[in-house]
């Protein structure tokens, strides 16, 4: 199998400052906005070399996100960002009526999301924020595996025109996406190939299905990972093609089973090519403090939990 | 018959032509919501002769050249969006779109939608509202681009005063005055009404003019029935942006306004006229210029 070595570790939400910085130079128009969290997001560089597109709301997440809306009325490419809590289920009808249902081309950046944020517990760590967004009629989600495709999405998603959820999150993560490898927007990276099962999955967890496909293959199980950084739209296509072959899926997301990843797949398989499918998410509950990787291996995201999914679903094939 | 748009001539509009039209447009509000047996008539009539104002003299508008950024172009934002049949018949009649469109107005297929919104791209219109709240911080966003674009026209804002009790409101009047968003002119039509009765009994507000000032605001007020002061009042507003600070106007206005028996009561803030009232109500309003 094809390996991908560790180029370091990096929290993804330092992928977003640095995307931001690098987009703030190439275009005039994008703008960035933040609710009292500039040094979580990562947003300093950015804030001190362009001060007047920065605007800094204060503790007003409603605030903001209606003054992203306005600032789109003129030409700009407003970036709101704090954390995913309070980019979505504080803000929802904000988003929903001045940004989705208005159509406005606001990019909202949601930091310290899933389990992974650790200590702050389960007020901070959502995990229905996928769902919530990928509801929403004309929003795009996209959800970023590492320091560098977050970079790479972070300026991306500022040449498509329309809302965009962007998810990234706060611990240090395995560096793994070549700088250099090509990121589109709903179009999926298959970053190994096998013919037993197919692992999708987004975020962080990509590395850890990179890491339960290793496993898999010292066992003869040739798995295929599918980094889906994009939840919506969904490349219907990738997923079909690899389970035409695998004939049976595994999701993996640190978000609830409901409303997230899997779901998005199990409706692409239901409606294309009835599948048996795996969920690895967190089941329904909420998250509580702890360090990342004791989260992680509590709520069953954790390499051996994907690992067991597989083999459940290649019994069910 | 006639329903051709009424050239923005701004500076040759006086207050009896205003008047006149504020007329037409409250023809068009009560016609508009017993047309489709729902709507909001009150507070439409309510604020009539301030869109009439805004949309005849004051605003720096080409509806011929309407495009979704408003460039060189006074920009106003409807947050009570609720109120959408007076703002359809004065874009109506200020030539953003067919007067006979307003026939429409909440059927299917339509642009003229129960509430305002962007989606079916109907012209005039550059945010969706109708939930409470979210207009002043749109206005204010508006305000920062123009700024970033050196762009020295003004946003504008209406507001219900039953609004006010959302708390997004306040977070944005907070934001206006610390961060000198001092071309944005918001406006309140201060009618004492909302759904469940009078604000006073619902949920008072408190000295509303106070709470303006403690937040940083220039306020103006007016009566928002009577158009000689009325215009005397935006004329005032408008030389008091670029000072800092952004600007408030409170205006008293009664909901109903012009149609009797849908005065003094919040019973008409969300019914809709029958054939007997319907006659009542433009038998009180002079058609100026010709019904859809």
């Amino acid at each position: 199998m094809t390996a991908y070595p560790v180029l370091d570790q990096k929290d993804t939400r330092s992928g977003f400052g640095a995307g931001l910085l690098e987009l703030g130079r190439r275009n005039p128009n994008v703008v960035a906005l933040c609710a009292d969290l500039t040094g979580s997001l990562k947003m300093d560089a950015f804030k001190k070399e362009f001060p007047d597109r920065f605007f800094q709301v204060g503790i007003a997440e409603a605030n903001m996100m209606g003054i992203a809306a306005g600032l789109t009325i003129g030409g700009k490419i407003p970036y709101t960002g704090t954390f995913a809590n309070f980019s979505t289920g504080r803000v929802y009808d904000q988003v929903r009526q001045s940004i989705a249902y208005a159509g406005k081309n606001v990019k909202i950046c949601a930091s310290h999301a899933g389990l992974t944020l650790g200590e702050d517990g389960a007020t901070h760590q959502i995990l229905e924020d996928i769902g919530l967004m990928r509801m929403l009629p004309d929003m795009t989600v996209v959800v970023p595996a590492d320091f560098n495709q977050t970079k790479q999405a972070t300026m991306a998603i500022a040449e498509h025109e329309g809302p965009v959820y962007l998810r990234f999150g706060r611990p240090k993560w395995p560096v793994f996406i070549p700088a250099d490898m090509p990121f589109t927007i709903g179009k999926a990276q298959v970053l190994v190939e096998g013919a037993d099962v197919t692992l999708i999955a987004c975020g962080h967890l990509v590395w850890t299905a990179l890491k339960a496909a290793e496993e898999l293959a010292a066992k003869g199980i040739q798995a295929e990972v599918i980094n889906m950084h994009t939840i919506k739209p969904l490349d219907v296509e990738t997923v079909l093609r690899s389970v035409e072959r695998t004939r049976c899926v595994v999701t993996c997301e640190e978000h609830n089973r409901h409303g997230g990843l899997g779901d998005a797949v199990a409706q692409a398989l239901a409606q294309h090519r009835p599948t048996p499918q795996e969920f690895v998410a967190v089941n329904d509950t909420f998250g509580e403090s702890g360090t990342p990787d004791q989260l992680l291996r509590k709520y069953g995201l954790d390499v051996p939990d994907i690992v067991l999914a597989a083999h459940r679903a290649i019994a069910r094939r | 018959m006639s329903t051709s748009p009424i050239p923005a001539t701004a500076d040759k509009v006086s207050v009896t032509d205003l008047q006149r039209i504020a007329s037409q447009v409250r023809r068009d509000i009560v016609r508009q919501v017993h047309g489709v047996q729902s709507g909001h008539p009150g507070g439409s009539l309510g604020c009539a002769d301030f869109f009439t104002a805004l949309y005849f003299k004051v605003l720096r508008h080409d509806p011929a050249k309407w495009d979704m950024d408003g460039k060189d172009q006074d920009l106003f934002f409807l947050s009570n969006g609720h109120v959408s049949p007076v703002w359809y018949s004065v874009l109506a009649r200020s030539g953003y779109f067919p007067v006979q469109e307003l026939a429409t107005f909440r059927k299917l297929n339509t642009r003229l939608q129960g509430h305002p919104t962007t989606h079916e791209g109907l012209p005039g219109v550059r945010m969706a509202s109708g939930s409470l709240g979210q207009g002043m911080s749109v206005a204010i966003g508006a305000a920062l681009a123009k700024k970033l674009n050196g762009d020295d026209h003004l946003v504008y804002s209406l507001h219900g005063d039953g609004e006010l009790q959302e708390g997004q409101i306040w977070e944005a009047a907070m934001f206006a005055a610390a961060k000198k968003v001092d071309n944005l002119i918001s406006t309140v039509d201060y009618n004492g009404r909302q759904i469940d009765g009078d604000v006073e009994d619902v949920l008072p507000l408190g000295d509303l003019r106070a709470k303006w000032e403690a937040f940083g605001w220039d306020v103006l007020e007016t009566n928002g029935n009577d158009m000689a002061a009325l215009l005397k009042t935006l004329d005032a507003a408008r030389t008091r942006t670029g000072q800092g600070r952004p600007v408030m106007i409170l205006m008293r206005t009664e909901m109903g306004q012009g149609v009797d028996f849908m005065m003094n009561s919040h019973e008409w803030h969300g019914i809709a006229p029958n054939d007997q009232q319907l006659a009542s109500a433009l038998g009180q309003l002079e058609e100026t210029l010709g019904d859809y």
